[in-house]
């Protein structure tokens, strides 16, 4: 299992990507999964309080997107969303189908951070 | 408190996809067909890269290989005996082949006289799906004693592979392996894929396999020209 290398990843990306914009505290992250990533929600969402622990992901929530897998049907000419990983077929013809375009996702989505309170005194 | 949202809108594993497109372009620039084995423990990548490399060595094919252990230099030794240069890398615990270790260990190789890289990744059918290695062609392999329900049960890297290869076929009866109901599945979540059933102990099916690499290798092949520009796996659309 490598879940928690992809943390890792998520976590040095999103640094980097945050003190980017001027920094800020983490408050979300959110991530794309697809069906065939190979990566176990339940890890994640398991090692990620603890892998983020004195970073600036600290204490954050990690959201996770499911993302299904989406074949071309080409009897059908349109794009089918598949309930299981067990079988490429067409849901609605039955025939199988190697033309994936979605389900392979491991990415991030979005950060939501928190900023700094502005300077301006109030009155 | 005022929060803001940033869109990254980027790929967890991006260093090492970014890495493998690099790999890529240089294996391209070589006119160096690269695969890459993956399978479970024990299914037999190590016999049947060293039976591939020995017969490609006798067709005078330049071959080379990459094996990747978590602790051992075994597989390295055993395919060395093949005569093809061969370097280990030893991931001390980690299971998966990465971007990063393939391109430490091609260090001082000169890439344009060879034709073939061969890379055996670590056992494991679940981590090594997300590793893009650079490599045009990914082969997974399946042996009559892991049951014929294997792909159904690691879909992601069955339908990660552009080519499967059946091992241990000699031992299929003992194990009463029905290699229809194997195949079907691996069609099941790899629609198409080509199928090769092979002992590499015995040397049957060798020949097709040998065959197809040939093929794979020449300059014309359309089948790789199309994965290696396509590259893997595009993730974000
Ligand atoms: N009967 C039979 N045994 C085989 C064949 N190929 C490999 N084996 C045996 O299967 C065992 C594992 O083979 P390896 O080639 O080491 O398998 P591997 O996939 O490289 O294993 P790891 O690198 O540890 O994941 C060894 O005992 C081999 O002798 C074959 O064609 N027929
Ligand atoms: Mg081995
Ligand atoms: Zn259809």
């Amino acid at each position: 299992m490598h879940e928690l290398s992809i943390i890792y990843s998520v976590v040095s990306t999103v640094t980097k990507a945050v003190a980017d914009q001027g920094g800020g505290q983490v408050i979300s992250v959110r991530l794309r999964v697809g069906a065939l990533a190979g990566v176990e929600r339940d890890s994640l969402l398991f090692g990620y309080d603890l892998a983020t622990q004195g970073t600036p992901l600290a204490g954050s929530v990690l959201e996770i997107e499911d993302v299904p897998v989406r074949i071309y049907c080409s009897s059908c000419a349109c794009e089918q969303t598949l309930v299981g990983v067990q079988s490429f077929r067409c849901p609605v013809c039955g025939r199988p189908s190697g033309d994936f375009r979605s389900g392979r996702e491991l990415a991030i989505e979005s950060v939501e951070i928190e900023t700094p309170q502005s300077e301006q005194a109030p009155c | 408190m005022e929060t803001r949202v940033l869109e990254l809108r980027r790929n967890v594993l991006n260093k090492n996809d970014e890495l493998a497109r690099n790999l890529r372009a240089r294996f391209q620039q070589a006119e160096l067909l690269v695969l890459n084995l993956v399978s479970s423990p024990g299914t037999g990548k190590t016999e049947f890269l060293k039976k591939t490399l020995t017969a490609l060595r006798e067709h005078g094919l330049r071959v080379a290989a990459l094996v990747g252990d978590l602790e051992t230099d075994n597989d390295a030794h055993r395919l060395m005996e093949s005569g093809a240069p061969v370097r280990q890398i030893t991931t001390h615990g980690c299971c998966h082949l990465d971007a990063g270790m393939i391109e430490r260990h091609l260090e001082g190789w000169a890439l344009e006289d060879l034709d073939i890289l061969f890379i055996e990744n670590v056992g494991n059918l679940v981590c090594p799906s997300n590793y893009d290695l650079g490599e045009a062609v990914r082969v997974a392999l399946l042996s009559v004693t892991e049951g014929e329900d294997k792909p159904l049960k690691y879909p992601g890297i069955f339908n990660s592979a552009d080519v499967a290869v059946i091992t241990k076929m000699d031992i299929a009866e003992a194990c009463e392996f029905d290699r229809e109901v194997a195949e079907a599945n691996i069609h099941e979540v790899r629609p198409g894929m080509t199928i090769f059933a092979v002992s590499a102990k015995r040397g049957v099916g060798m020949e097709e396999w040998l065959a197809f690499l040939l093929e794979l290798q020449s300059p014309q092949s359309r089948y790789v020209m199309a994965i290696a520009d396509a590259g893997r796996r595009a993730v974000i659309s």
